[in-house]
């Protein structure tokens, strides 16, 4: 007579154990023969582009989705190539990625980071995406890049300027083309000092979220370094959309200047509003009162109207630029679409190619070999001049662009003009520079 | 002395507003007894009025510049207005100029037309179902509304500016004795206080001096017993609520130059006209526009640096806290009827 050891424990141990496994998640599972996750088949690879469809930020979401479909395009040897040709590496042929043709899928951010999270999970976990970008805010970004490294997929961030992302919330798996705040600082002070004077007392209106934080902060000690006196600042709720009563107690103040820490909807009201209440036409200290909105965007100032003329800023990129880069992006994508891009769009469009130029060089997918092949990386012609990947924080140093509202626009899209390009070593800052403390990056996770 | 006067008429100018919405809602509520959580979508579409109005001023065709080339090099194609072929360019320019206050002709009939149609289409069909229906449904349909307008003007903010005549400021420091400069209010925020007055008194007026005022005023207070004098008090309360979907398109048009218009500013405003109805009384109209000055005038001195500094984070929740202390003190609101939302 046979005598079975089952018992109640042993069924509950045995049943706990693959009930676990069953629920593992599919990234920690799928494709381990090959000891990264989501490795491609022979023909194709999937890319997830990951932008704001919905919300505010959508009309910045559906720019990077063109430009993400410009530059699959491209890969896939399509279209005139556009910065394939002005690229310095020249790795890439046209032939899509290690030879496999390049597919995407689209994930809807809603600038929030929970639906970034759980979208970026559903293109790596049900899609297969090897690799996801984009987005609009760095809350989204920083949210996103944490999930990438525990999933152990590459992130190339979308538009996030929070000195975050690559500081105290860095990720190996995570790269940043975008510029940030500290730049914006380095970059706008010298600037503010030729053409304002380096007595001036500034008031803050700062969103009250991350991204304003930081760049109150850089704006902050890159002015006050320069002699500069800061005498008010105040945190303006988010959801805010008359900032009239943020905005008299400036008129209230000795402040001579009003720096508007806003970003999308909030910049545009704000601004709206301070010009409306006639503090450009003001005299305070013997001086014309002035505006300075750190982070510009093409896609604000058009919101702002004919209220950005004559206020400065910074940005990451501009479709006016002349070097041989942007003109080749300007051509494709404008041909294809009929207007400019914007800069969310370039920074996107870039980071899609470096993305598949980093593969073909490492010669392989498995994010580790491609995190090697971007950390250090020198490139040039993708509009931004010479730029370094660091491998210390995996941020891009380049360029910065100071503008300034223009007083003359030609069209819809000639709203900035460009002051000066400040060189990179200007914006250029040590690792552990206090800003940016915190945080580490850690190891690359190939997943799987 | 000077900031508190400059604190006060940005509390009036942002209790305008308020006050225009919650008046519209309680209207609805009052006569129609609906929670109407599309009240802030109505707002929206008004300020779309506008823009529509504005983008249809600017109809253009395309000539060919050979001077002047595009961002691809190609010859630039200027836009040239229709109205300036058919008014030249001078009274074309100017007919531009004045779109906002012209969108108040275009956006009374078709904010009554979009009021009648919600009203007879969809909210007819809650009237007897519980105030949780209403809101579920109303607030969809707030949600399908504001997708539609994101769908066809994009999610970006477009600027409508006030014409030439009303920009710049108004210096009431030097008026009142002050230094010169110490109290500037723009114009146009100025004209939207008068302009909420206006309305307000009108819909009073209305309401108080009428015949149709006198009937809507009887439904309001008995619905069952004015009908049975045999007033067909349904074909009123539809009236009404074209007038009340009226009053917050309007309040909407006229907003525009305040803040250039996008699709999700309806629901910015929604909710604190809720807190303003309730504050107000549900369904008194004197309260509604009282709490809406109020808590407008509150907001705008909690905002204040030196307030912010004793009280961090204090501009962000005083108008919720001053309803609890009213909700708490007089639970019926300021001017809340006894059995309104009683049942």
């Amino acid at each position: 007579m046979s005598k079975t050891n089952l018992t109640r424990r042993g069924v509950l141990k045995t049943g706990a154990v693959a009930g676990a496994g069953l629920a593992l998640p599919t990234y920690l599972s799928a494709g381990s023969h090959t000891g990264f996750t989501n490795a491609p088949g022979d023909s194709s690879v999937t890319l997830g582009f990951n932008v704001p469809q919905t919300g505010p930020y959508a009309d910045e979401g559906a720019d990077e989705l063109r430009a993400y479909e410009l530059a699959v395009e491209h890969l896939n040897g399509g279209g005139d190539g556009g910065m394939l040709s002005t690229f310095s590496s020249k790795a890439l042929d046209g032939t899509g990625i290690l030879g496999r043709k390049v597919e995407y899928v689209t994930g809807d951010t809603q600038t929030k980071s929970d639906a970034a999270r759980a979208s970026a999970k559903s293109m790596i976990e049900k899609d297969g995406a090897i690799m996801i970008t984009g987005g609009s805010s760095s809350g989204v970004a920083v949210a996103v890049q944490a999930l990438c490294q525990e999933a152990g997929v590459i992130f190339m961030a979308g538009l996030t300027h929070s000195n975050d992302t690559t500081g105290k919330d860095k990720k190996a798996n995570g790269f940043r083309h975008f510029f940030n705040s500290y730049m914006s600082g380095a970059a706008l002070a010298p600037i503010l000092a030729k053409n304002y004077g380096t007595d001036r007392k500034a008031y803050h209106l700062t969103a009250d979220y991350n991204w304003g934080y930081t760049t109150e902060e850089a704006v902050r000690s890159s002015t006050e370094a320069m002699g500069w006196e800061t005498v008010g600042q105040v945190l303006t709720p988010l959801t805010q959309t008359d900032f009239s009563s943020y905005i008299t107690p400036v008129l209230q103040s000795d402040a001579d200047v009003l720096v508007l820490n806003h970003y999308g909807g909030n910049m545009v009201n704000s601004l709206t509003n301070a010009v409306q209440f006639g503090l450009r036409d003001r005299q305070v200290n013997g001086k014309n009162f002035e505006i300075v909105v750190p982070l510009y965007s093409r896609l604000m100032a058009k919101g702002a109207g004919a209220n950005v003329k004559g206020i400065f800023g910074s940005t990451n990129w501009h479709w006016s630029l002349q070097d041989e880069g942007s003109k080749a992006f300007v051509k494709s994508f404008g041909t294809k679409y009929g207007f400019p891009p914007s800069q969310a769009a370039h920074t996107c469009y870039v980071q899609a190619l470096l993305y598949a130029d980093a593969v073909q060089r490492a010669g392989s997918f498995a994010p580790c070999a491609v995190v090697e092949a971007l950390e250090g990386f020198e490139f040039d012609g993708m509009g931004n001049g010479p730029t370094l990947y660091r491998a210390e924080d995996h941020q891009c140093f380049k360029d910065v662009l100071v503008v300034k509202g223009k007083e003359n626009p030609t069209s819809e899209f000639d709203l900035l003009e460009i002051v000066e390009v400040t060189p990179v070593d200007q914006v250029t800052y040590a690792p552990d520079h206090p800003q940016f403390a915190g945080g580490a990056l850690g190891t690359c996770n190939n997943g799987a | 002395m000077d900031w508190f006067i400059l604190q006060l008429l940005n509390g009036l100018d942002k209790g305008s507003a308020y006050a225009l919405i919650a008046l519209g809602l309680t209207l609805i509520f009052g006569t129609l007894g609906v929670v109407n959580f599309a009240h802030g979508a109505l707002f929206m579409i008004g300020a779309f009025c506008a823009v529509t109005l504005s983008r249809i001023l600017t109809l253009s065709h395309q000539v060919v510049d050979e001077t002047k080339t595009d961002f691809l090099g190609n010859p630039l194609k200027v836009d040239v207005p229709y109205v300036y072929d058919i008014f030249g360019e001078s009274m074309g320019a100017s007919i531009i100029d004045w779109a906002v206050p012209l969108s108040i002709l275009f956006a009374i009939p078709v904010m009554i037309g979009i009021g009648v149609i919600m009203e007879r289409g969809l909210i007819k069909h809650f009237y007897k179902r519980p105030h949780a229906d209403q809101i579920l449904v109303t607030f969809g349909l707030a949600i399908v509304l504001q997708e539609i307008i994101k769908y066809y003007f994009g999610a970006n903010p477009i600027p409508t500016p006030a014409p030439e005549a009303f920009t710049g400021s108004f210096d009431f420091g030097a008026l009142l004795g002050f230094d010169p400069g110490s109290i500037i209010y723009p114009y146009w925020r100025i004209i939207y206080f008068i302009f909420a007055a206006i309305i307000i008194g009108g819909v009073f007026a209305f309401l108080q001096f009428t015949t149709f005022g006198m009937v809507v005023r009887a439904g309001m207070a008995d619905r069952e017993t004015v009908g049975l004098l045999g007033i067909n008090i349904d074909r009123r309360f539809t009236i009404m609520f074209g007038l009340a979907a009226a009053v917050a398109g309007l309040a909407g048009v006229m907003y525009t130059p305040i803040n250039s218009p996008n699709y999700h500013m309806g629901m910015d405003f929604l909710v604190l006209s809720f807190v303003v109805v309730v504050v107000g009384g549900m369904g008194s109209l004197p309260g509604a526009v009282l709490a809406g000055f109020l808590l407008g005038i509150l907001e705008s001195f909690a905002s204040m640096r030196e307030v912010i500094e004793i009280l961090p984070g204090i501009n962000q929740v005083i108008i919720y806290l001053v309803a609890i202390i009213i909700l708490l003190t007089r639970p019926r609101g300021l001017m809340g009827r006894k059995g309104v939302m009683e049942d």
